[in-house]
């Protein structure tokens, strides 16, 4: 293999590695918060990416239908807790009038705007943070639905419903956005050349944008009130309801996170593969090997985990390209076997 | 005693139980408490002292039932939920400090200020507070907090419980592996706290320390009140001298 190969493929590697980089940050933020682990990940993948090729192609998009759908079930759930509890004190009307805001009008609302405005002449930056403001609410009505409930129970009963929560989502995204996948413009036709390595200007927007959020995340955990909360709760649970960070707040920031990060990560690589509303799953899987690097609770060996899958990957698919996969999936055992050496016991509660 | 009897109690259990499964931890206890005043409960150890105070701030572990009343400035709180009772003025330091460990000292003071946010007030106002009561957190303000002495550590949860400004602090075992002499130092502030005018229930393995700084006592014994009355005259008790108080075996 010559410089010139080495170099294309080097690109490629981190390239993907920074679009899997979002995905274990996104893992490791709703495992150490929750002890979730979000294997709905991959759906909001599919979802952003075709919610952003249907508003280029002028079509609505079918995903406010789910918006509206699962928003009706949550105000039914958030009803339902308020009516059993009525036993003890009056219905909590500011909380149930919340609940309508944000589960009944906002997404007619969403669907309104949909409507409204020809989203097909808009920059892509615009038809992206409107696909968020689909996503990231749906993100937080999943954890209100799904988890919220039963936040407490053990790290396997919450994988389990994460199981079931995974394979609804895929459903539903099959019926609506059918079995055709799609791909979206790209961000630019720029390219340029570094010695023999030619640079394409995918890859950089990719970078740049996988750079800068993962600079803001840390900014956002560092800085801010919110993220210093999220962090205290995923060092320690019982103190941070004891300051008033309750679990739940802290859960559905967590998902409505993790469902953005998972959505910007699909709408990063759908110009340049296509995707359908089932792709996301084994991409979020390599997130997912990746944030296990980082024993789903580091963030800087989560994104060096994440490199390391990408330039894996990118190597194998040169030498054994039939193996990829299975060699990206192989690192998760020398890994675990590294881990379990060197972190003594482990620190299940 | 500076505290007026007559005044209503800041906090009051009717009758508050406490089982985890088929275990009861505490059996129709009523205690009350008023603003300004330190009330000790001592008593051995899986009386249901914890239970009590977790009881209280709606912190049970998830096994754990509480029954009976919990009323705050004569108001019902019993099925709010933490936030709601911080918010209204209790606050916990747990047995084992609960601290973010992985964060600084600053941080874990600004974060237990996370309930309140009022127009005009900044948690620098409330930080400044905090310095002036413990001077050497703010030494060590950019210091993790898992890396301080128990004392210390012991000075961060209790500043943490005064960043979210409450009107009742409740301590669990404040003293608990701590050296002498910073246990004194951790009294000390407890009895500098009833200046401000913050009732303070506060539960002791020190009892003679403990009596010594409070205003009236409680002795639980098997999730039961068995006596109560003055601090002052509890530790002249004989019952209690022989149980809590003899010399050191």
């Amino acid at each position: 293999m010559d410089f010139g190969i080495f170099a294309v493929l080097a690109q490629d590697g981190v390239t993907n590695g920074a679009v899997y980089a979002l995905l274990a940050m996104a893992l490791v933020l709703v495992f150490s918060v929750t002890r979730i682990i979000f294997l709905p990940q991959g759906e909001f993948i599919g979802f952003g990416a075709l919610t952003v090729a249907a508003l280029q192609s002028s079509q609505f998009p079918r995903l406010i239908w789910l918006l509206i759908g699962i928003g009706v079930l949550t105000f039914l759930v958030e009803l339902g807790s308020a009516l059993r509890q009525r036993r003890y004190k009056p219905l909590p009307r500011r909380l149930l009038m919340w609940s309508v805001i944000e589960n009944l009008i906002y997404p007619s609302f969403i669907w309104l705007l949909a409507h409204t405005f020809d989203w097909q002449g808009m920059p892509m930056a615009v038809q992206i943070l409107f696909t968020l403001a689909i996503t990231v609410p749906l993100g937080i009505m999943i954890y209100r639905v799904a988890f919220q409930p039963m936040a407490e129970a053990s790290v396997l009963v919450l994988l389990i419903v994460s199981v079931g929560v995974h394979f609804a989502l895929l459903g539903m995204g099959l019926f609506i956005f059918g079995p055709e996948g799609s791909t979206t413009h790209p961000f630019t036709d720029w390219s340029t050349a570094l010695g023999e390595m030619p640079v394409s200007g995918q890859s950089v927007v990719v970078m740049a944008v996988a750079g800068s959020l993962i600079g803001l995340l840390y900014l956002f955990f560092d800085r801010t009130l919110y993220g210093k909360a999220l962090r205290a709760t995923a060092v320690n649970r019982k103190g941070a309801q004891l300051v008033g960070i309750g679990t739940s707040q802290a859960g559905r920031m967590a998902f409505g996170l993790a469902a953005g990060l998972g959505t910007l990560a699909g709408t990063l690589i759908a110009p340049l593969n296509t995707v359908g509303y089932d792709t996301g799953f084994v991409v979020a899987l390599k997130g997912f090997v990746a944030a296990i690097v980082g024993g789903l609770a580091s963030y800087p060996l989560a994104a060096a985990g994440a490199l390391l899958v990408g330039l894996l990957e990118s190597y194998s698919s040169y030498w054994a390209s039939a193996y990829k996969e299975v060699i990206v999936f192989t690192l998760i055992i020398p890994v675990l076997a590294w881990r379990s050496l060197t972190s003594g016991h482990g620190d299940e509660e | 005693m500076s505290a007026d009897n007559n005044s209503k109690p800041v906090l009051e259990t009717r009758n508050l139980s406490v089982r985890y499964g088929k275990v009861e931890a505490l059996r129709g206890t009523s205690i009350s408490l008023r603003a300004g005043e330190i009330v000790t409960v001592i008593g051995p150890n899986g009386a249901g002292k914890s239970s009590l105070l977790n009881a209280i701030m709606g912190a049970l572990p998830s096994e754990g039932q509480a029954e009976g009343e919990v009323l705050y400035m004569g108001q019902e709180v019993s099925h709010h939920a933490i936030e709601l009772r911080l918010g209204k003025g209790l606050a916990l330091v747990p047995e084992k400090r609960e601290l973010f460990t992985t964060m600084t000292v600053e941080d874990n003071l600004v974060l237990g200020a996370y309930r309140r946010r009022k127009a005009g007030w900044s948690y620098r106002d409330g930080l400044e507070g905090i310095y002036a009561v413990f001077p050497r957190l703010k030494e060590r303000r950019n210091q993790l907090a898992g890396t301080m002495s128990g004392g210390e550590r012991q000075m961060v949860a209790i500043g943490r419980a005064l960043m979210s400004d409450p009107k009742v602090l409740m301590l669990d075992e404040p003293s608990l592996g701590l050296a002498p002499r910073v246990m004194a130092e951790v009294f000390q502030v407890i009895s500098h706290l009833r200046d401000t005018g913050v009732a303070t229930l506060l539960i002791e393995q020190n009892s003679r320390a403990a009596l010594k700084v409070s205003d009236y006592g409680y002795v639980l014994e098997v999730g039961d009140v068995t006596l109560e009355g003055k601090a002052s005259e509890l530790a002249q008790n004989p019952r209690v001298i022989e149980a809590y108080l003899g010399a050191k075996h």
